[in-house]
């Protein structure tokens, strides 16, 4: 579960370059609950992210996770409850190790590590069955470089280490927005199914109103900083895209100009 | 051309120095850290152990205390770049400045000899061994030994999390890991490792002198890149082990070119020597894929 509360966040203050990117947003997810999050540029989505994951720290707003206070614990404190895969496939994984190393450093996410070997022989089997399961020959690469692997092997590979360990939550920032889209669907693909299989309480951020509304239980629309639009159960389903707008524009009294969200 | 004196020397050197190269392997490489406080902290590996050595503690013991003090060393440049949010590379001057002044306070005085005192040589030459030969077989066991500890340490869980925190941080950060301290461990233990080739440079040698740290830098990094030049560092493993074989190559090359007397160089030139190889092991790598493209193209 994640319970946000009045999240302030200013960059930049006191400068005239200061710039408010969360202004008072508040947003609870409940356990299992799978909420795509849209929004313009500069809405706020990437840093609302940041804010969970501990990237950075908010002004002022309390941060819940299972009911824990983690608003002021630093990224590493909090990666035990946070799973993480980001937009560029290159920030996910280290290029310079194994793909086995990487995944032996996300089994061990948020635990103590010690002296024993890294990358222990039962973990392989584990490692191999879950590459498997992705269809891709990754099963018999477990010693090649991540760095050989193309953008969407890496993806995969990533959702596959934020998987690997019981995490509460799992945040995805526009994690196909990179990838060509066959390849992207396949990311996407493999998102719903690992959600699924393990009742994951998934928040993702994505810039296509199409994808928002067909994946996941619950769509929030961010806008300068705040949620400004919260719809799930019967009142999303059959909602379009132009609908969706609609709703965003009467709501706000605002009209959307970011080709962006109006495409895909 | 060499005589075998000369040859032993080189080794003798060239394994000291591979210890120094698997420090700078650890920050410049693993960690991406450029650490120059190894100029200071292989004097004071030298200098601790001197003044433990003349004042009739046991030399392993005072080896040991080298190591500590060079950890501390290396800690507080870590720390200046983590807590205190220097540069790392300035971090690493300012300790390498302030070392020098620490390393005569130790001394009390700018050098210290050696050479009637029990050091972790003496016992060995009682073993039959001819007098040039002893350093050699000791500091190759040394050497293997701190080889086979550090490459199983950056193959275990810590050492898989020092190698993302330098690869890359955000993602170690994302996977638990507390990259600060996994530079502050890091640059200590590359430390560490680089005030014990001063300790045992100043055993063998005789003396620990104030300004025998003066490019120890160069030196390493030298090793370090000819070694990958002759070795590509494909795993841990084959990394250190390039270190080693640098380090060797590294002295290997000097001893010819200052003994070959048609070339005219002398001990004064170590150093624009030690810079023209550093220069040719960096380009030589890229010289030789642009001359192979140049025949693959006509």
């Amino acid at each position: 579960m994640i319970a946000a509360q009045n999240l302030r966040l200013t960059f930049g203050k006191g400068t005239p370059l200061e710039n408010p990117a969360l202004c008072g947003l508040s947003l609870t997810v409940n356990q299992g609950e799978f909420v795509t999050v849209i929004g313009s540029n500069g809405a706020g989505k990437s840093t609302f992210l940041n804010a969970l994951s501990g990237e950075v720290l908010v002004d002022s707003g309390v941060i819940e996770v299972d009911g824990e206070d983690v608003t002021k614990l630093p990224t590493h404190k909090r990666a035990g409850r946070v799973s993480r895969v980001f937009q560029d496939p290159l920030a996910g994984t280290c290029e310079n190790l194994t793909i086995e190393e990487n995944m032996a450093l996300a089994i061990k996410r948020g635990m103590r590590r010690g002296l024993g070997t890294a990358v222990k022989t039962r973990y392989r089997d584990r490692f191999r069955e879950g590459l498997a399961t992705l269809n891709l020959g990754l099963e018999n690469r477990l010693g090649d470089k991540m760095g050989l692997l193309s953008g969407g092997q890496r993806q995969a590979v990533s959702l596959l280490m934020a998987s690997l360990n019981p995490s509460s939550i799992l945040l995805l920032d526009e994690h196909t927005a990179a990838l060509d889209p066959r390849t992207a669907e396949f990311v996407l693909d493999l998102t719903k199914r690992i959600i699924r299989e393990q009742e994951k309480t998934a928040l993702m951020v994505t810039h296509s109103m199409k994808q928002a509304l067909e994946v996941g239980d619950r769509t929030v629309m961010l806008h300068q900083g705040q949620v400004v639009f919260d719809i799930a159960g019967q009142d999303r389903e059959g909602l379009t895209v132009s609908d969706l707008l609609k709703l965003f524009e009467k709501q706000r009294g605002i009209e959307v100009t970011d080709d962006s969200l109006l495409l895909g | 051309m060499l005589s075998e004196i000369a040859l032993y020397g080189a080794f003798e050197t060239g394994l000291i120095y591979g210890l120094v190269a698997f420090g700078i392997y650890l920050s410049f490489r693993v960690l991406d850290f450029p650490d120059l406080t190894v100029d200071g902290s292989f004097p004071l590996g030298a200098a601790v152990s001197a003044v433990m050595i003349i004042n009739g503690w046991n030399p392993w013991l005072a080896t040991g205390a080298a190591i500590i003090a060079g950890m501390a060393a290396g800690a507080v440049t870590a720390t200046l770049n983590v807590r205190l949010k220097i540069l790392n590379l300035l971090a690493s001057i300012l300790t390498m400045i302030a070392l020098y002044s620490v390393n005569l306070r130790i001394m009390g005085r700018p050098n210290i000899a050696l050479l009637s005192e029990e050091t972790v040589l003496t016992p060995w030459y009682d073993m039959g061994l001819a007098f040039h030969q002893v350093p050699v077989v000791l500091f190759f066991i040394v050497a293997v030994v701190v080889l086979i500890l550090l490459w199983r340490f950056m193959e275990s869980e810590t050492g898989l999390a020092m190698r993302a925190t330098g690869a890359n941080p955000r993602m170690a950060r994302a996977q638990g890991i507390a990259t600060g301290w996994m530079i502050i461990l890091g640059v200590a233990l590359s430390n560490g490792l680089v005030a014990l080739a001063g300790s045992l440079f100043a055993q063998s040698q005789g003396a620990a002198d104030v300004t025998m740290g003066v490019g120890v830098i160069v030196v390493g990094l030298a090793s370090l890149i000819g070694g990958e030049a002759v070795l590509s560092p494909r795993s841990v493993l084959r990394a250190l082990l390039a270190c080693l074989i640098g380090a060797i190559l590294y002295r290997l090359a000097i001893a010819l070119a200052l003994n070959a007397e048609f070339i005219g160089l002398k001990t004064q030139d170590l150093n624009l020597i030690t810079a023209v190889l550093v220069t040719l092991a960096i380009v030589l790598p890229g010289a030789r894929h642009s001359v192979k493209s140049f025949f693959a193209r006509s």
